[in-house]
């Protein structure tokens, strides 16, 4: 939904096809069920066998770590590839078939929508539910149930390109002013895209006081709008003025890739991302530091905080031996460690996090992330992702004249959509 | 000409003569065994695969195909069908099918929240609303089996071995041995080992072995070596089919749309999947959140198939009838390379035009344009021309191809008869030209029409359906069509709707459909003209 729309599209594509023309049924005729055979084929050899869904970077990992547990435990685990957006999807399609997956890699703001579809079961921890560090099993759990082991947790943070500015201002618009006083391009790099960018923008909205949900005293959200009233106002007239229509620093032109781009030419002193990006920058020969971000309202700022974990399909049959690989090795420091070496998230796992703390780029994430909150897992989230990003978008590139109205008008519509579905 | 008539039937009686029938013996016999032989294995492959997962709607429709085929080709008689079955298979799986499925997900509720069946929902109900006792520990627990053959539990319980089944709660087992803090022998009972385990997981994990009183919990296990207490809130009643939460006294029924249902209204959260009649249908017209931005799609979608076809046409009809002219010179080269666009897959092409019209960096604004800041994208009527200038692009070929063709199906005769006429090149083309391309290329623009009235790829790949109405009720924009207006409200607007989805895309066909029988009903008057 966020970094990856062309991906999402393509994906998408192929839903409106099974939507429109009944595809889901071709499941018969699909892989699913040449998977399955092999895996009866399989239960008549070995005692049990397992069939898990990951995305590129997590097969191999995972690959790895099976081989162990395979030989332990005299059972067959499949890794089955697929791309990271379509697996949510496929899953909730073939699940109730039956021949769905054992077991998925996932993000934990799938939870809302998994759990509303009766698809994965919850998982006890135990005493190994102390071990991983607290934001990971909270953003796992859904009304009082874990749904998953985490392995990583990844936020957005500052990254400042070293060679271009030294200390880094509290506040947004003094971050701003040093940028622009710096030999670039750009003062600062934030995606956003001709259909807006939430995700990115979030840390400046909280730092107005405008969170997406509320929550209540144990910090779990609510499904009641937060981000309109006049904290949400504030800062969409703050987007406004530091958009197309003002200062100019934020552009609906400036997509993932081309702020990637130029920040790893050395565009631009800072950019807020991920670090899924920081490669391509270590790549590029950059010196670089990661930092938290400044706010640009009177409160913190705080981004955004996803976690990636294990799910376990509810349609499975071998519920034991995918609880058992869950809790028993997926949650160990090993398999953790091996995971954050191809996709570089933070361990979730804090013995692991700790082995990676000497890393600066770690640490300046997981800095960042401190005073990050979880993404809401929620369904009524997903209701909220597009209107988000397109008012932005809009505020952005002054579309919207009045910012604050544009503002309210959408916390509106996303009531609408969420009280329609 | 007559000459080659008179000699056609004596020849195809030679032929018939020597080679005729199937069961003769000669290489071509074999060539189709060997053909027939791989479809039967595949065949027999895709049996043995839906026996295995026990799809046995797979199972029979398989046999009829397979029973069919065989007949065919091997019959003696059935010389129509050896040509039609081929067709007539695909057509099925493809289209009827397809079809027919379309058209049930259209009546039933399938969507977030609504994909299994009831059962399913009931067990995921109740899983989700099982909690584990706060503050209880983890007991290290074995799966025992009793000498009848019941499943049991023995469990550590501070240094004590507890062991019980489904029937007979936890009792003390002190002469059960312990080794590294795992419970080895039981006696009276079979300690299964992890493989015996997963020989049976549904049996285990379903197993719950309670302490004599229902108000304490019973334990249950999702590992095999590690127990927990846990305590359900809610409870099925088979005989009256309805959930109750055990805290509140609430009960919960089917409410006749796919959910459980209290009597104030609330919902438990996981539902099944039902028919719901015509609602998906009615939604559209009724729920007005859709049917403001229905009819402003309506009118662009209209708009965009009509401009599409019209522009392409024309361009490609310009085109051709240039590199038709006898004097121009490389015309193959040319056409070539005129039909280049054609040869790129569309999403592929959507993409590239996205990026070469963005507004700040893309190639056109930039270089081009030297640094214009156009907003090709972003703003509403901008956009529209940039789809359908992008939709030129790549549909231009096409039509150039099959114009070029049909003109030079024109005989030269008629143009020398006109010229003597005293007619001129405009004359010409409105009076010869024009309504003789028409009588072979109408249908082909019809179609046209119906393909771009649905060409989601186009819209999707270069805007997104954007820019967005700013403020509509649902992320709708000004270059959406119907189809991916479908997509927006039905997949993306947060809850998966394929009920919605399905009725939807129905109705677009019946609309195309309904133009698409005029259009064709029309183009027999354009043969009048002969």
């Amino acid at each position: 939904m966020r970094r990856s729309m062309m991906i999402t599209a393509a994906a998408g594509l192929t839903l409106v096809l099974a939507a429109c023309s009944g595809g889901t049924a071709e499941a018969p005729e699909e892989p699913g069920s040449a998977d399955s055979d092999q895996a009866d084929g399989g239960e008549e050899q070995a005692s049990g066998s397992l069939t898990v869904w990951a995305d590129e970077l997590r097969a191999d990992a995972i690959t790895d770590i099976v081989a162990q547990f395979e030989e332990d435990k005299g059972v067959d685990v499949e890794v089955v590839e697929k791309n990271f957006d379509d697996i949510r999807e496929e899953f909730l399609a073939q699940a109730p078939t039956g021949e769905g997956p054992d077991v998925i890699v996932g993000a934990h703001d799938w939870a809302g929508e998994l759990v509303t579809n009766g698809v994965v079961s919850p998982v006890e921890l135990g005493a190994t539910a102390e071990e991983f560090s607290e934001v990971a099993v909270n953003a796992f759990t859904y009304e009082g149930q874990v749904y998953g082991v985490p392995y990583g947790i990844e936020n957005i943070a500052l990254v400042r390109n070293n060679d271009l500015a030294s200390d880094t201002p509290d506040t947004f618009d003094d971050l701003i002013a040093q940028g622009e006083d710096a030999d670039a391009e750009y003062p600062v790099l934030i995606q956003v895209g001709e259909e807006g960018d939430a995700y990115h923008m979030y840390p400046l909205q909280t730092s107005f006081g405008a969170p997406v949900f509320e929550t209540d005293e144990s910090g779990s959200y609510v499904p009641e709008l937060a981000l309109g009233g006049e904290n949400g106002e504030a800062f969409a007239e703050y987007l406004g003025s530091i958009g197309q229509a003002g200062s100019g620093v934020l552009d609906t032109a400036i997509t993932g890739d081309i702020a990637k781009e130029a920040f790893a030419n050395g565009e631009s002193p800072y950019m807020i991302t991920g670090p899924w990006n920081i490669s391509a920058f270590t790549d590029a020969g950059l010196d670089i530091s990661v930092l938290p971000i400044p706010g640009a309202g009177p409160e913190p700022a705080a981004p955004f905080v996803g976690v990636q974990g294990f799910y376990v399909s509810s349609y499975s049959e071998n519920a034991v031996l995918a609880n058992e690989f869950l809790v028993n090795y997926a949650a160990t420091e090993d398999v953790q460690i091996a995971l954050y070496e191809t996709g570089g998230r933070i361990p979730a796992l804090t013995a692991a996090a700790d082995a990676l703390a000497d890393d600066p780029i770690v640490a300046g994430f997981a800095e960042a992330g401190e005073a990050g909150v979880p993404m809401p897992a929620l369904p009524e989230i997903n209701a909220v992702w597009t209107f988000w990003g397109t008012t932005q978008a809009d505020i952005v590139s002054g579309a919207a004249s009045d910012p604050a109205a544009a503002w309210n008008t959408m916390v509106e519509n996303i009531q609408g959509a969420i009280d329609a579905a | 000409m007559s000459l080659r008539t008179e000699n056609k039937p004596t020849s195809t009686v030679d032929v018939r003569g020597s080679t005729s029938h199937a069961r003769e013996m000669n290489k071509f016999f074999f060539v189709k065994l060997v053909l027939m032989a791989l479809v039967n294995a595949f065949g027999l492959f895709v049996l043995y695969s839906s026996w295995q997962v026990g799809h046995w709607g797979m199972l029979a429709a398989m046999v009829v195909l397979l029973v069919v085929v065989n007949w065919a080709y091997f019959s003696k008689r059935m010389l129509a069908a050896k040509f039609l079955v081929p067709g007539l298979v695909f057509l099925c799986v493809y289209q009827l099918f397809t079809m027919a499925y379309t058209g049930y997900v259209a009546f039933t509720n399938y969507g977030t929240g609504h994909i299994g069946t009831k059962e399913a929902a009931i067990e995921a109900n109740l899983a989700q609303n099982e909690h584990r006792v706060e503050g209880t520990p983890a007991y290290p627990l074995a799966v025992v089996s009793s000498d009848d053959e019941q499943l049991g539990f023995a469990i550590l319980d501070d240094g004590a071995v507890l062991v019980g089944t489904s029937d007979s709660p936890f009792q003390p087992a002190p002469e059960a041995t312990v080794a590294d803090g795992a419970i080895t022998a039981v006696p009276g009972y079979e300690v299964l080992t992890f493989e015996e385990i997963l020989q049976q997981q549904e049996e285990i994990t379903t197993l719950r072995v309670g302490f004599g009183d229902a108000e304490q919990g019973s334990i249950r296990t999702q590992t095999g070596s590690t127990g927990f207490l846990y305590q359900p809130s809610l409870s099925y009643d088979e005989a009256t089919g309805a959930l109750t939460d055990t805290t509140t006294g609430v009960v919960y029924r089917d409410n006749g749309e796919g959910m459980f249902a209290a009597d104030d209204g609330s919902t438990l959260r996981v539902g099944w999947r039902v028919p719901v009649g015509f609602d998906n249908f009615t939604r559209m017209f009724t729920d007005a959140r859709l049917s403001g931005p229905f009819l402003q799609v309506l009118v662009w979608t209209f708009a965009f198939g009509f401009l599409s076809v019209a522009t392409t046409f024309f361009l490609g009809l310009f085109f051709a009838i240039v590199f038709n002219h006898p004097r121009v010179r490389g015309r193959k080269v040319i056409r070539s390379l005129l039909i280049l666009p054609y040869a790129f897959p569309g999403f592929l092409s959507g993409l590239v035009w996205a990026g070469l019209l963005n507004r700040r960096f893309g190639f056109i604004n930039q270089v081009l344009l030297g640094g214009a800041e156009i907003p090709w994208l972003t703003d509403a009527w901008l956009a529209r021309l940039s789809v359908i200038g992008v939709n030129l692009w790549l549909g231009f070929p096409y039509m150039f191809l099959i114009t070029t063709g049909a003109l030079q199906a024109i005989s030269s005769d008629m143009y020398e008869a006109a010229r003597l006429d005293g007619a001129r090149v405009w004359r010409m083309f409105r009076s010869i030209t024009l309504p003789l391309l028409m009588i072979s290329v109408a249908p082909l623009l019809i179609a046209s029409f119906a393909f771009n009235f649905n060409n989601f790829n186009l819209i999707y790949f270069v805007t997104e359906g954007g820019p967005n109405f700013p403020g509509s009720p649902i992320a709708v924009g000004a270059t959406d069509i119907l189809i991916s207006m479908v997509y927006a409200v039905a997949i993306e607007s947060g809850s998966t709707q394929y009920g919605l989805a399905s009725a939807m895309s129905i109705l677009i066909f019946l609309m195309v459909g309904l133009i698409s029988w005029l259009g064709f009903r029309q183009t027999r008057k354009l043969e009048e003209v002969l």
